[in-house]
């Protein structure tokens, strides 16, 4: 196949994985992420909720048989006060029947009371995992909201324009992405800064600023060019002053002489 | 095989249909290059239309990747043209 269709889709195959980075939003993504793991926990909460009510019902039971069963010893001592010890053996045999489903009871009590401590245990490191993964998550969202506004911001001053994309999502891309966001909002600034990009935000000094404070700063140099050479010629007569005879103190206190002394 | 046309979608399509597809494809690139606007369009109706007939739509949450994609309905000869220039899809 050679037609449309497939050159097409050649071309798109061989943009991909970028068409996949521009259209993908690692935002919406953890936020899916963490909506699931914060699932996951209601549903850990509420294993641990259905044990502990088991747990409940158990231990309302045991006490049952228990108040029976006491109940029963009550009745062999008080058949036995009265002589009947055959009652006294049929309340004792079923109180022995009521301790062998207490005995079950109680085990049972135990393993739930086991599997409760594990699951609420599992269900506070879950919620610690999830804490941290929001904190993560939103530190992770604000980078990369930080560093699209960067790219944005870098990309239209250099014309480049966001275009459209094949769309694909990624969990484990997310931060490699934000990563290479920053960078390449870095490598923009350090075009502009080094001027391979234009700046068109004004910030930077113009072609015209420049000429004038070259211009400016000439002025400058000439002025101070001026003043010096004019010390200079000052200095100039005073040497030939001291030379001539006068020593430096007294042309100093004297300079409106100095003319008369190179007139002599 | 998956065929995404830009702006609506991707269908499911059985490998079966393409020697039909295939012809009005050729047909769409051989008007294309010849600067047809006219034969372009009426041949990039009938393959869309051929491609949502033949197809099963996937859902819009799928993500799968496309292995021929068509430009939207809407596309003129120029767009498609520019989007087969050596710079591709995405400019960069």
């Amino acid at each position: 196949m050679s037609g449309v269709m497939k050159r097409m889709g050649m071309i798109f195959r061989a943009k991909a994985n970028k068409a996949l980075d521009r259209a993908e939003d690692p935002r919406e993504t953890l936020d899916y992420s963490y909506q699931k793991q914060l699932e996951l926990l209601q549903k850990v909460r509420r294993g641990v909720a259905d044990v502990a009510t088991s747990r409940k019902r158990l231990e309302l039971q045991l006490n049952q048989l228990q108040n029976q069963s006491s109940k029963l010893e009550d009745q062999g001592r008080k058949a036995l006060a009265l002589g009947r010890e055959d009652l006294a053996r049929e309340a004792l045999s079923r109180r022995a029947a009521l301790q062998q489903q207490v005995t079950d009871l109680e085990t049972q009590h135990q393993t739930l009371q086991g599997e409760e401590e594990k699951l609420t245990l599992a269900a506070q490191r879950l919620q610690a995992k999830v804490d941290a993964f929001r904190t993560k998550k939103e530190t992770i969202k604000a980078t990369y909201t930080a560093a699209q506004a960067q790219t944005r911001i870098g990309e239209a001053f250099s014309g480049i324009s966001e275009e459209m994309g094949d769309v694909g999502m990624a969990i484990q891309r997310a931060e490699d992405k934000t990563a290479q966001l920053q960078a390449r909002a870095g490598a923009i600034d350090e075009l502009l800064a080094s001027g391979a990009l234009d700046d068109s935000s004004g910030l930077a000094k113009d072609d015209i600023q420049t000429e004038l404070d070259r211009l400016s700063g000439g002025t400058d140099v000439e002025l101070e060019l001026q003043r010096m050479k004019a010390e200079l010629a000052g200095g100039s007569s005073s040497q030939q002053a001291i030379e001539g005879g006068k020593d430096q103190t007294q042309s100093q206190q004297q300079p409106q002489d100095t003319p008369r002394f190179d007139k002599q | 095989m998956i065929v995404r046309i830009m702006g609506e979608g991707q269908v499911r399509l059985d490998d079966g249909h393409l020697t039909e597809l295939n012809k009005l494809d050729d047909e769409l690139l051989a008007e294309m290059q010849s600067g047809d606007e006219e034969g372009f369009r009426r041949t990039l109706g009938a393959l869309l239309e051929a491609v949502r007939r033949l197809g099963a739509p996937l859902p819009d949450a799928a993500l799968e990747p496309s292995e021929l994609i068509l430009p939207s309905p809407e596309a003129t000869l120029s767009e498609v043209r520019e989007m087969l220039n050596d710079d591709g899809l995405i400019p960069g």
